[in-house]
């Protein structure tokens, strides 16, 4: 199956939402703008995309730790009488989660078109790594079972599921370090990327250490950045200025057992994805080898790898081999990650792996190739040297596997329109 | 309120958590206590207000031996509280307890977080990280914090045997 999925048997609303619209702002280090200005922008970016007037969009869902500007404010900014807005706590796996929820309220009757955002100065205010403010305050409750152990960042939180699977699998620091440098070389093709250079496996594991098994470079690149999302029923899709992309399922923070600490319940080595795929493979009506692009959410290296393996893009354990084959390069038979992702292009949570997605599925990324007289690209699907193309060839079904944590997840698989 | 300070982190407990203020409690004992539930039997870790198996909400605080093998790890050589900056790399160690060890299910197992610390209960030094990895055999120390808080760490355990070559992260780094 291809790009024909059978929309005429809906499972779960298969086929009948859409995303229109797709908008960011740059990635920096140090934007000089507030979350609001940025959310603002990353919209309006969104809406000129898709071609859609403020009057149209009367919805609108953002997530957030705290660290951003809630949905009235930019709503007001840009002259959009709200229907229905959400404004949720919540990081990776938001993206996908928070598009079900946009259709479910769409199905409902509440409001007829949403935008999704994430704004955040990932890097000059609150730091996604845990320093700063979040290092500083008080630690209380709960908390206390982690956090005084110098156990506190993601990438100290996530260290013993994957060193775990090292343990069980024999999985090599230089296998995982593959998933950085194809990111690298598909970031090389992006000009959005916030890191361009190619790196090479032996830059990956010679970086510092951070906290095994994550070296530097296994860590994704903190950013400021917004990001932003438009959803609406795929019979609206058409009204529109570009190819809609066609959802065909979504899973929405889906959890392992003993989420409250998930270690109790093994394997360790086992992600949320084991349980997603029982969900978002029958919704969507395909399996792993209809996917064509993937955008496994690379906070770091080893969620990317842990990821595609639970999915069952592969075997368990055999995701250091998965990662490593070519399989996940540009020209490879599954391009993931093909932004550069987390890890190259910038951090947001997983929302720009959903928008590269879209542009895939629409045949036009925004790759380094020239553009006819319509601005249209003219895609050369060379992608040996740096500056060059990364649009995949034939790309008509793509998923995103997002991730909060080892024991949280999130899903969606898109079709072209 | 249970409250302390701790490598220059302020730590505290609310009075109405009673789960936690029992926990730590029991700790600042240097008295290693899980809630069992009072109809299943099974133990259960961290503290919490029902029964994962059974959703029975009441229970009894049980003595538990603090004494296991370590399931997996992290070894942070870059700290991100400025407390653990001079103490780096320092080892996250989650131990799995001998006691309920696969059940109700293989997989499962009461898996307590801690440090690696020496016998008295200081971050333990670059030569003490370098013997430990998986599979370990640690025993339960505490480290005071204040009235009624401590915090589980774990030490090697002198009087176990040893595995030979606890499996560790294969690639050196400041040579640790």
């Amino acid at each position: 199956m291809t790009s024909d999925v059978d929309a005429t048997a809906p499972k779960y609303l298969r086929d009948k939402y859409a995303i229109i619209g797709v908008g960011e702002t740059t990635y920096t280090r140090g934007s000089n703008l507030t979350t609001r200005a940025l959310g603002t922008w990353a919209i309006k970016n969104a809406m000129e995309d898709a071609g859609i007037p403020a009057s149209e969009v009367d919805g609108m869902m953002s997530y957030s730790n705290n660290d951003s500007t809630p949905s009235p404010m930019i709503a007001g900014d840009l002259g959009i009488r709200l229907n229905f807005y959400m404004d949720v706590y919540g990081g990776g796996s938001s993206s996908e989660a928070l598009i079900g929820l946009a259709i479910g309220a769409i199905e409902a009757g509440m409001c007829n078109t949403v935008v999704v955002f994430r704004s955040m100065n990932g890097y000059s205010q609150v730091r996604i790594g845990g320093t700063g403010v979040r290092a500083a305050a008080p630690i209380s409750g709960d908390a206390v079972h982690t956090s005084p152990y110098g156990w506190l960042s993601a990438g100290q939180n996530f260290s013993p599921s994957f060193m775990r699977h090292m343990y069980d699998y024999g999985t090599t620091p230089e296998q995982v370090a593959m998933v950085k440098v194809i990111h690298s070389e598909h970031a090389s093709n992006n000009p959005k990327a916030y890191y361009k250079q190619r790196l090479t496996v032996d830059d990956v594991v010679n970086s510092r250490m951070i906290v095994k098994p994550l070296h530097l470079l296994d860590c994704c690149v903190e950013t400021d950045n917004a990001t932003a999302i438009i959803v609406t029923r795929a019979e609206r899709a058409y009204d529109y200025r570009n190819t809609p992309a066609r959802i065909l399922a979504v899973a929405g923070r889906v959890c392992k057992p003993r989420i409250d600490m998930h270690f109790q319940h093994g394997p360790i080595s086992t992600v949320a994805g084991y349980y997603i795929k029982d969900i978002i493979w029958p919704n969507a009506g395909v399996g792993p080898e209809d996917i064509d692009l993937t955008g496994a959410y690379d906070a770091f290296t080893f969620t990317t790898m842990l990821q595609l393996e639970d999915y069952g893009f592969c075997k368990k354990g055999e995701g250091g081999d998965y990662v490593s084959s070519g399989i996940m390069r540009l020209g490879g038979e599954r391009p993931n990650n093909t932004s550069g992702g987390h890890l190259c292009e910038g951090y947001t949570h997983g929302m720009n792996m959903i928008i590269e997605n879209v542009r895939q599925l629409r045949g036009e990324v925004d790759c380094y190739c020239p553009t006819d007289d319509q601005g249209r690209r003219q895609h050369t699907y060379d992608y040996s040297e740096e500056g060059g193309c990364r649009q995949v060839r034939d790309a008509n079904i793509s998923m995103n596997l997002g991730w909060a944590m080892p024991g949280t997840g999130s899903s969606m698989v898109m079709r072209k329109g | 309120m249970p409250q302390g300070e701790y490598r220059g982190m302020n730590l505290n407990i609310l009075d109405i958590d009673h789960e936690n203020v029992a926990y730590f409690g029991h700790c600042a004992d240097h008295d290693f206590h899980l809630q069992q539930c009072t109809d299943c039997g099974l133990i259960r870790y961290p503290p919490g207000t029902a029964c994962p198996w059974c959703q029975n909400r009441e229970f009894e605080w049980t003595p538990v031996e603090g004494k296991g093998a370590v399931h997996s790890y992290g070894e942070v050589h870059q700290a991100i509280q400025t407390a653990f900056r001079e103490h780096t790399p320092y080892m996250i160690l989650i131990v799995d307890l001998d006691t309920q060890k696969g059940e109700p299910s293989e997989h499962e197992a009461l898996r307590v977080a801690g440090n690696l610390v020496t016998p008295d209960g200081e971050l333990a030094p670059p030569e003490l990280v370098r013997q430990v990895g998986i599979g370990s055999r640690m025993r339960m120390v505490f480290a005071d914090v204040g009235e009624g808080l401590a915090l589980p760490m774990w030490t090697l355990d002198e009087d176990a045997e040893q595995p030979e070559n606890p499996w560790r992260y294969p690639q050196e780094y400041n040579g640790v």
